[in-house]
């Protein structure tokens, strides 16, 4: 037994590093360009604002340009660098903590996803069992999404701010109007999927309206839900940041990627950049986990 | 047949008892229309629903609709919903008929500018990369899963950044709709690719044909579903693109900035006006490009006749 198992996994191995190389391969050479394009685009003014009494070679003006204090292209560890020192050196309470500015934005995403989930589940029940919703509702639910709904952001916050909502309910607001729609379609088809032969079972064993809801339409809907939830997760992270920036809010990335454009930081609008990218990530890390581990409990499929 | 006229008299009835009410409630026996209309309006709804025909799967959601911005109208004005919150359709179509001239000079800056410019370069770059990886299964198996979690990535926050490196007019949010649009496009297409099958790909080979003969004869047309199905997603990402990627700095038009400056001045209808816009060039252009498919895709099993379950 043993030794198959060995061969087993060590085939395991090998076929995860086949797949794990091409991507690993061309994040590499991405970063490499991702340099050299900082050197081309930054030499100039790197060139201008150079001791002119020290070194002038290549290797000068190359070290110059990729640490620039005001540069055109940052390079990736200038980005990381000015994370760190806001993360380590500033308390956690002060706003020029980066960690403070995500989690701030995080709460909105994940409250706006929790109404939106509500939301958007409780829709897709209403459509899939009448018949009047589903002739009437269901084209606008569709045709919503040809619509550039964030453009309303600024609006649902100055008005919801008139009324003396402010902080995290317009942004959870928006976030969840915002990821709402992508669940109730992909749970109405969901709930849809279930055969005709399987309704007809279901029928045979004289199954109630909610038995066959909880019994077999939810379970099998699980399979639907996971990738309308990581659209919706892009989605309420944009909409999060976008959110941010109508009302000239103090925390927040978005509120950090404004202030970085209004006083030319720009070190500090790659840094909200990069950690809603991060939030984005990780939230779609944990879908994936989620999907993950319900695969496995139902035995390798959903 | 009876039937069916009573559906359609109701639905008339409806539509003319929501024109009919009168937005102004100073007489108590004016309530009367106006509690009739909702009673009317499911009635024609609950109807409707049991049609077969195509009539009534149209007039489903248009009444629908008709209904929601009736009680818009009829809350807001009843109620006295403050203007600043939530201004009612008919002033909103005011608004709408009065700023014809600005309205039209922000669509010309963000949609026949940005977004139509960023869509183009977008789509096409992303098409032609996965037609460029395509022989390397190397670069493919490598930029799948970057281009998916680009996708994932709130790429609206580059806006800031592009408009330090191409200006505050509309090159930079066409730079923000292209990098919104290339990943969708590049990832569809790369998958349509693989979509013929090994059976049809077979007969290709025994026909000797070439790479480009299977292609263009086989493969492309395969993808082509796919294809469209990122050309539609990306229509309303660059238009949300473009719009937000304004509200970090315009010049003095433009949809985004109409509706961020409009807002902070409290001018609801136009921004309301503006979003009218919006939602109406969202859903001609989706409208074109599933026009569109249907020419060019028009074996595909989905636009078979259905039956209805």
């Amino acid at each position: 037994m043993l030794p198959t198992r060995s061969v087993k996994r060590s085939a395991k191995a090998i076929a995860m590093t086949k797949s794990l190389l091409p991507p690993v391969t061309i994040l590499v050479a991405l970063i490499i360009i991702w340099y050299i394009a900082a050197y081309v685009l930054n030499e100039p003014q790197a060139i201008a604002l150079m001791d002119p009494d020290g070194p002038q070679n290549f290797w000068a003006v190359m070290q110059a340009s990729w640490s620039m204090d005001r540069p055109v292209l940052p390079t990736p560890d200038q980005i990381l660098s000015n994370l760190g020192d806001s993360i380590f050196n500033y308390p956690l309470n002060s706003p020029r903590n980066f960690l403070l500015q995500t989690a701030f934005t995080a709460q909105a995403a994940l409250t706006g996803l929790a109404l939106g989930l509500i939301l958007g589940i409780a829709l897709a029940i209403g459509i899939v069992h009448s018949r009047v919703l589903d002739r009437s509702l269901m084209p606008w639910v569709i045709a919503s999404q040809t619509i550039p709904i964030l453009a309303i952001a600024p609006m649902v916050v100055v008005a919801m701010g008139n009324v003396g909502f402010t902080g995290l309910a317009p942004k959870a607001a928006i976030v969840g109007y915002l990821s709402f729609f992508p669940i109730t379609v992909g749970m109405v088809k969901g709930f849809r999927s279930p055969d005709t032969m399987q309704l007809d079972l279901m029928r045979t064993y004289n199954a109630s309206g909610t038995q066959i809801f909880t019994k077999l339409r939810w379970p099998v809907s699980m399979a639907f839900l996971f990738p309308s939830l990581k659209v919706a997760v892009a989605l309420a992270v944009t909409g999060a940041i976008v959110a941010e920036l109508p009302t000239g809010a103090q925390v927040g990335l978005g509120a950090r990627l404004l202030a970085g454009s209004y006083y030319g930081q720009t070190m500090m609008m790659w840094g909200a950049l990069v950690l809603a990218s991060l939030v984005a990530i990780t939230l779609i890390g944990c879908v994936r986990l989620g999907e993950f581990s319900l695969r496995a409990s139902r035995g390798g499929r959903l | 047949m009876t039937q069916a006229r009573i559906t359609w008299l109701g639905v008339l009835v409806a539509c003319g008892l929501m024109v009919a009410t009168r937005i102004n409630i100073s007489h108590p026996f004016e309530w009367f229309p106006i509690a009739l209309t909702p009673l009317c309006l499911l009635m024609a709804l609950y109807r409707l629903a049991g049609e077969k025909s195509r009539a009534a799967r149209i007039a489903s959601p248009v009444l629908f609709g008709l209904g929601i911005i009736w009680a818009w109208e009829m809350l807001v004005v009843g109620l006295h919903v403050p203007f600043i919150l939530l201004p009612p359709p008919s002033a909103i179509a005011v608004a709408f008929y009065n700023n014809l001239g600005l309205l039209g000079s922000d669509f010309d800056q963000t949609f026949l500018h940005a977004v139509i410019a960023g869509y183009v370069i977008g789509c096409g770059t992303g098409f032609l990369t996965a037609l460029a990886i395509d022989r390397s299964a190397f670069l493919q198996r490598g930029l799948t899963p970057l281009a998916n979690m680009f996708s994932a990535m709130p790429i609206v926050g580059i806006a800031p950044i592009a408009i330090e490196w191409f200006g505050f007019d509309w090159p930079s949010k066409a730079a923000v709709v292209t990098l919104m649009t290339v990943f969708p496009m590049l990832v569809n297409t790369q998958a349509g690719l693989r979509e013929s099958g090994a059976m049809e790909r077979d007969l290709m080979r025994s026909y000797g044909a070439s790479y480009w003969h299977t292609l263009i004869k086989l493969r492309l047309p395969a993808a082509m579903p796919m294809i469209f199905n990122a050309l539609k997603l990306n229509s309303t990402l660059a238009l949300i693109g473009a719009v937000v990627a304004e509200f970090f700095g315009t010049p003095t038009r433009g949809m985004g900035f109409r509706i961020s400056t409009e807002s902070a001045r409290m001018n609801l209808d136009i921004v309301w006006a503006t979003i009218t816009v919006a939602a109406l060039a969202g859903g001609i252009s989706f409208a074109l490009i599933a026009w569109g498919e249907r020419a060019v895709t028009f074996w595909h099993p989905s636009f078979h006749k259905r039956q209805t379950n």
